[in-house]
């Protein structure tokens, strides 16, 4: 019906959606396509002409610059490595633990702890810092990996959006039963209530590891000795003086820590943006 | 009989609601409450020095918020966190916006929008860290990939220096915080769109009502939340902006260009002279206006799903009425 009613404006407006989509997805891809097309170009090539959609051969050459100096992957991707498993492990099993509280059971303070998790929610631990890292001096934990997996134990953000998809999807029904044959509430929650969980589970562990991974302000403030370095300390010794002149070894740099990043999200892509998606303030 | 036996037992399940809620409350208690009154305390005192641990009271206990709210570079930091940020939304939500229009519309399905999903969220998982410093390469000079462009298109004569003038340093951040960010945003409103009844906009449209008609009158008033809710986490998203501000430029610039509010609190607290007292001042005066910010999220959230708990315990409670009702017949 639309389309006899005017076919040339739409095949217009069609047209315009392309482009600005394809443009906008360019502008996403551009910057790394350049990133990693200067990875293999020499430091003279780049400074001839810094923009190259072709590679070059100079790829060994960077490496060989990289060597040796303050930037060094495989420490910083280890410690972000144990950081963040232990940070995502803590935050999905003990939210997951919290919201099965707030949704099972029927206890006084239920409604006023999950205000409190609520009210507390949108409070970043930058504003907090200071008393953090005095505190985390005082009991001798900066530069302890630990200081960053701990917290991460209470995660109001992730207790909220797992009691949200507890509500519907746990069967209370299924927990008492359980309870007839005898089994205690702890192994309940273990081998009935966590597999339920499992989608809920998956998506906030994504969110988790990325953020954590991606964390620059506290790693920053409480890692000072370089075998703790995490990936983004890593990445942000670029800045230094030592680097001025290497564009190359730069590049390359970037690349190694966006890559796996960037493997990670295509293969989980569609899970990714589900989970983005059920984030919202939505019914 | 039975009766009995269930209400027994809901009442003496209760403690593990309690049990199960130790380890969030424990580790809340020490590493959220406890750093948080800390920097308030320490927000009163003379503490400053890298290696220092006592720290006394002020005889005049608001004297370092009084000095911050004088510190003509927290003032800075303010108004460049608040420029940066509203030249990054603006344009943001316009076009998630326009992009959200496009995606849903329902007389015309726009293929590979997936794909595109996929692409427009990309750089919000990309470590930000990583980002400013590719950034700072492309906006490069003399030598950077923009110049270069910039230059052999003639647009300007010499390498520009995105990094030495304030308002092409505060543009290059905003533009990155753009990149990262629409995506995400475009996502949340599709979401948001999706969730709105189908009835609206099929009745609309045996009405007769045009796409754009449709957009204006039923999506966006549907969206009033949501949008809320974008601009209040966009803002405090965006009082915290740390990493790009500190890397594009190291620790804000020499002439404050990107120094936004934690870089300031960072700059305080961990460099040159180490006065955690002044920058715990300056972290409590944020934390009170993302208190304020939060609590509009809060009504938000509450409002939104207390209705619909409410409603699914009343449906609850109804059908377990009948269950009792019935069970003694069986």
């Amino acid at each position: 019906m639309n389309r006899i009613r005017m076919p040339d404006t739409k095949r217009r407006a069609g047209a315009t959606v392309y482009i600005v989509s394809i443009f906008l997805a360019l502008l996403s891809l551009l910057p790394f396509w350049i990133m990693i097309a200067n990875a293999t170009r020499s430091t003279y090539q780049i400074q001839q002409h810094a923009i190259s959609l072709i590679p070059s051969g100079f790829l060994s050459n960077n490496l060989a610059v990289l060597n040796g100096k303050i930037f060094n992957p495989a420490t910083g991707f280890i410690n972000s490595l144990i950081i963040s498993t232990g940070a995502t492990l803590c935050a999905v099993y003990f939210s997951t633990l919290t919201a099965y509280a707030l949704v099972a059971y029927d206890w006084k303070l239920r409604q006023p702890f999950f205000t409190l998790i609520l009210a507390v929610m949108m409070i970043p631990t930058q504003v907090i810092s200071i008393g953090f890292y005095q505190f985390m001096y005082r009991i001798h934990m900066t530069n302890n990996l630990l200081a960053l997996i701990l917290p991460s134990i209470a995660a109001p953000m992730t207790v909220f959006f797992m009691r949200q998809y507890m509500l519907p999807a746990l069967n209370l029904d299924i927990v008492a039963s359980a309870r007839i044959d005898g089994a205690g509430e702890f192994r309940t929650f273990n081998s009935i209530v966590l597999p339920i969980m499992k989608p809920a589970m998956a998506t906030q562990a994504i969110f988790t590891y990325v953020n954590s991974w991606n964390n620059l302000f506290l790693p920053m403030i409480l890692l000072t000795k370089k075998e703790n370095y995490t990936m983004p300390i890593m990445v942000s010794l670029l800045k230094g003086d030592i680097y001025k002149t290497e564009y190359g070894a730069v590049y390359l740099a970037l690349t190694m820590s966006v890559l796996p990043l960037l493997i990670v999200y295509f293969v989980l892509s569609k899970y990714i943006i589900a989970g983005v998606a059920l984030g919202s303030v939505k019914e | 009989m039975r009766q009995s036996g269930n209400r027994v037992k809901s009442v003496s399940y209760a403690k593990y609601g309690y049990l199960f809620s130790i380890p969030f409350i424990v580790t809340f208690l020490i590493f959220s409450l406890y750093p948080t009154v800390f920097t308030a305390i320490i927000g009163f005192t003379d503490f400053k020095g890298v290696t220092a641990t006592a720290f006394h009271f002020l005889k005049d206990p608001f004297a370092n918020f009084v000095s911050i709210f004088n510190n003509v570079t927290f003032q800075n930091s303010l108004t460049n966190t608040l420029i940066i940020w509203v030249i990054n939304f603006i344009p943001q939500l316009s076009l998630a916006l326009l992009l959200t229009a496009w995606y849903t519309n329902r007389s015309r399905k726009i293929r590979a929008q997936g794909a595109f999903k996929v692409l427009f969220y990309m750089p919000n998982i990309i470590t930000a860290a990583t980002v400013a410093i590719l950034y700072a390469a492309i906006f490069g000079y003399p030598v950077g990939p923009v110049n270069d462009i910039l230059q052999s298109l003639h647009l300007t004569d010499g390498p520009f220096d995105f990094t030495t003038s304030p308002w092409g340093a505060k543009l290059v951040v905003a533009f990155i915080q753009f990149w990262m960010w629409y995506g995400y945003t475009t996502i949340i409103l599709i979401s948001g769109v999706l969730g709105i009844n189908p009835a609206l906009f099929e009745s609309a449209e045996i009405d007769g009502a045009t796409p754009s008609q449709i957009f204006f009158r039923i999506t966006l008033p549907c969206m009033r939340t949501i949008l809320l809710f974008t601009l209040i986490t966009s803002l405090i998203g965006g009082l915290n902006m740390f990493d790009i501000p500190k890397l594009y430029i190291w620790n804000g610039g020499p002439a404050n260009q990107t120094m936004t509010a934690s870089v300031f609190i960072y700059a305080q607290a961990f460099s040159g002279t180490y006065m955690y007292n002044r920058a715990a001042a300056a972290s409590m005066i944020m934390f009170v206006i993302i208190a304020i910010l939060s609590v509009f999220v809060f009504y938000l959230m509450r409002d939104k799903y207390e209705a619909n708990a409410k409603r699914r315990i009343r449906r609850e409670k109804r059908r377990q009425r009948k269950e009792e009702m019935e069970a003694p017949v069986q």
